[in-house]
């Protein structure tokens, strides 16, 4: 052991603190993130689809010029296909949404999720335990949620917290589109979670489909029965964007 | 009937389909057996339906001479062929997708058991996986889950859905208070028909469905249909894109394993080394980030090439942050493989011996780790790619320090790999051109991603149009292999034998 410790003391040291800041609207993320597309349909030419064509999962319409998040899967086509930079990506992490409507961008004002009501709020707000749940999920989305816990993003800091089972929860949090094999196992988890109980869908998959949007073998995300809290759009979304909605949500974003 | 020698190629070439030889269906499974035996092995078998008729194709790998062959046969619709899966337990999951998908039986077969459709479950009427099943077909005998009786045995049953925050599966455990007998691993929860929609897409929009078949496999899956769509198309990669697309392979396969290393250490309380490699393999993502644009590396790869070009600025930033990486990682892995409490719970746990490495064609980390020396990277190099010389690490024990270490080893050695790119990074264009894709033909793409090798497989049409696509991940072939492991251990180490597999359930089930 004393021959240990010195070593031990000095990675921890040389290691360092790494738990970034409070999120807040001022957090950044690098250039090269492709997060909030920005849409200016002033510029679009006459009779161009080249957005539309591009895109994997029919997220993108031209005229007028929309594009859904929840089916949007963060590639870059669209954005190299458009002539005239009317569709370019920012990398502003604020995603998630409370309706599904306001995940459908039309150049106007970004609409964010809201907190949720107050009821509900101050008995979650403060301690909220959730209970994973991958219906199909490829394990991007598994994998940027459990990094939300990590000693980088720290969620735990916020009383927010992944448990091992539905009866601890308050809430689950679905990813993936929903196989036909995993639909009973969802809603039977969903069904153990004592009420109020909220439903965040992670990812496009969980939200559309995804790229599996229309197999015979899914049911394009979360079924339309249950209700869904907070939608976090990306694929898989960012860490950030994962803490940024549910803090909305909870309202508490410092 | 006449036996040509079977047509060998390689890696990232496209074959005419008439060119691959076809046999009797018993010639067919006494020729592979024979293969096998002189040190082939399968990577694919699979079948295309036509009319009234189904072809069967497998592909055999010849590791020693880096070639690979295939075979056919024939058989009418709804009819049968001799399953090869006692001889070759290598193929025992693939006769079963084959039966599954074409309703083609495998006569013989040990364990005809639903792959990933499982009846009751599509019908959506239970989560019992071990509950009746369906009048899918009657030539299926049911699968109840296999138990041990006898005074004192008992049953642990454990997902779908499980306590962490992963992927779903059902494993049924046979247990003698602490000692597991046997393990039963029961996937398909993940099945999505991933193959069947990246058939009918369009062309242009089939790479991102490749990259979705396995999140954390984003590159080398990305990579292998590249291959297959560069073959079918004949295109010569621009030297810079194929170094590039192999700093962002060994990318992946760095972030995957200090994640897995941090996992294991979680699941042995060395909570140092859990704490530290999550954020470690948060650097290697962003690294990855910058390189492509994704903390996964999606929308990156195109056939052909990259999507744009990578600038030298980026190179240099890349160079930087892994010597970092380097650093940090190496400090970590000494005192972590240097604890008393992390070495006497890794070393020993959840063996799996050579032989039986080698008869479950296991792959990746899990045959290096037991002795196999596998590493499609130097056996079967992507078109115009240098071979690596050796794999970064073999080791004998097939235990969970084994599968640490080759971990480390490879982690190590991909780090050198890419400075040593980055270093001498070709300049010049980043895409060309795809033609048009060759008529009736059979393309394959091997790939050494972080879980082993990742096979996929193009067939086209008259008008070359893709009319089948087969993706065999190497977690298809491997997951036996964790219930191998678990044989004889305590039920508690199941975590720690699982994470240090790693194995991927959508790439399983697709």
């Amino acid at each position: 052991m004393e021959v240990r410790m010195p070593g031990l003391i000095a990675t921890w040291w040389s290691q360092g603190r790494r738990t970034v800041p409070t999120p807040s609207d001022a957090s950044r993320l690098p250039e090269w993130f492709r997060g909030r597309p920005v849409l200016q349909p002033e510029r679009c030419l006459p009779d161009c689809h080249a957005c539309r064509d591009a895109c994997p999962t029919d997220a993108v319409n031209t005229s007028p010029l929309r594009l859904d998040l929840g089916r949007c899967v963060a590639c870059p086509e669209c954005a190299a296909a458009c002539p005239t930079g009317a569709l370019t990506m920012s990398s502003d992490h604020r995603l998630a949404t409370t309706r599904r409507d306001d995940l459908i961008l039309d150049g106007g004002p970004a609409r964010l999720a809201q907190a949720m009501e107050s009821r509900t709020r101050r008995l979650l707000g403060r301690s909220l335990r959730l209970r994973q749940v991958s219906a199909g999920g490829c394990n991007g989305c598994e994998s940027e949620l459990a990094t939300a816990g990590n000693v980088v993003w720290d969620m735990g800091r916020f009383g927010i917290q992944f448990v091992a089972s539905p009866r601890h929860a308050d809430g689950i949090v679905v990813t993936g589109p929903v196989s036909a094999n995993m639909e009973q196992a969802l809603r039977d988890t969903w069904e153990a979670v004592p009420a109020p109980r909220i439903l965040i869908a992670v990812g496009a998959c969980a939200i559309s489909g995804g790229v599996f949007c229309g197999s015979p073998q899914c049911r394009d995300g979360v079924p339309a029965d249950l209700p869904v809290d907070l939608y976090v759009p990306g694929c898989p979304p960012h860490p950030l964007t994962f803490l940024d909605g549910v803090l909305r949500l909870l309202d508490r974003l410092g | 009937m006449t036996l040509g020698p079977p047509k060998s190629f390689r890696n990232g070439q496209a074959v005419p389909g008439a060119a691959i030889p076809t046999v009797a269906p018993r010639a067919f499974r006494d020729l592979v057996i024979a293969a096998c035996a002189s040190g082939a092995r399968v990577c694919a078998l699979y079948a295309l339906p036509s009319g009234g008729e189904v072809t069967l194709h497998v592909l055999l790998a010849h590791d020693d001479v880096g070639r690979l062959s295939m075979l056919a046969t024939r058989t009418r619709a709804g009819g049968s062929f001799p399953s090869m899966a006692s001889a070759l337990p290598s193929t025992q999951a693939m006769e079963r997708a084959v039966f599954e998908d074409h309703g083609v039986l495998p006569e013989g077969h040990p364990w005809l058991k639903p792959l990933r459709r499982h009846p009751a479950l599509q019908a959506g009427s239970g989560t019992e996986p071990g509950g009746p099943q369906g009048p899918a077909d009657a030539r299926r005998p049911e699968h109840p889950f296999f138990r041990v009786e006898g005074a004192g045995v008992h049953e642990v049953a454990v997902g779908p859905v499980h306590a962490g925050v992963i992927e779903p599966g059902h494993f049924r455990f046979q247990c003698s208070g602490e000692t597991v007998h046997t393990l039963e691993i029961h996937l398909g929860y993940q099945h999505r028909g991933a193959l069947a929609r990246l058939v009918a897409a369009r062309p242009a929009h089939r790479t991102a469905i490749a990259e979705s078949l396995v999140g954390d496999g984003a590159i080398s899956h990305g990579l292998a249909y590249g291959v297959v769509a560069e073959a079918l198309g004949g295109v010569a990669v621009p030297e810079r894109a194929l170094a590039l697309r192999q700093v962002a392979l060994e990318l992946e396969r760095i972030s995957d394993h200090v994640g897995d290393f941090g996992a294991l250490c979680n699941d042995v309380g060395y909570l140092p080394a859990a704490s530290w490699c999550p954020r470690l393999r948060g650097d290697i993502q962003n690294a990855l980030g910058l390189l492509t644009g994704h903390r996964f590396g999606r929308g990156f790869l195109v056939p052909g090439g990259l999507i744009a070009p990578v600038g030298d600025d980026v190179l240099a930033e890349l160079a930087r942050v892994l010597a970092t990486f380097g650093r940090e990682f190496t400090q970590v892995v000494s005192l972590a493989l240097d604890a008393p409490s992390v070495l006497s719970r890794f070393e020993g746990t959840g063996v799996v011996s050579q032989a039986v490495a080698r008869d479950l064609g296991l792959l990746g980390v899990a045959a290096r780790a037991s002795g196999c020396d596998l590493d499609a990277r130097r056996d079967h190099p992507l078109p115009g790619c240098r071979p690596l010389p050796s794999a970064p690490s073999v080791q004998a024990t097939g235990d969970v320090l084994a599968r640490a270490r080759v971990r480390v080893a490879e982690t190590t050695r991909s780090l050198e790999r890419i400075q040593a790119q980055l270093a001498a990074m070709p300049d010049g264009p980043v895409r060309a051109p795809v033609g048009p894709w060759a008529g009736d033909a059979v393309a394959v793409g091997l790939v050494e991603g972080s879980r082993g090798q990742v096979t996929h497989v193009g067939i086209t049409d008259a008008n070359g149009g893709l009319a089948a696509y087969h993706v065999f991940d190497p977690s298809l072939l491997n997951w036996p292999g964790l219930a191998m492991a678990l044989r004889g251990q305590q039920i508690s180490d199941f975590p720690l034998c699982n994470k240090s597999f790693d194995l991927s359930y959508a790439g399983h089930d697709l």
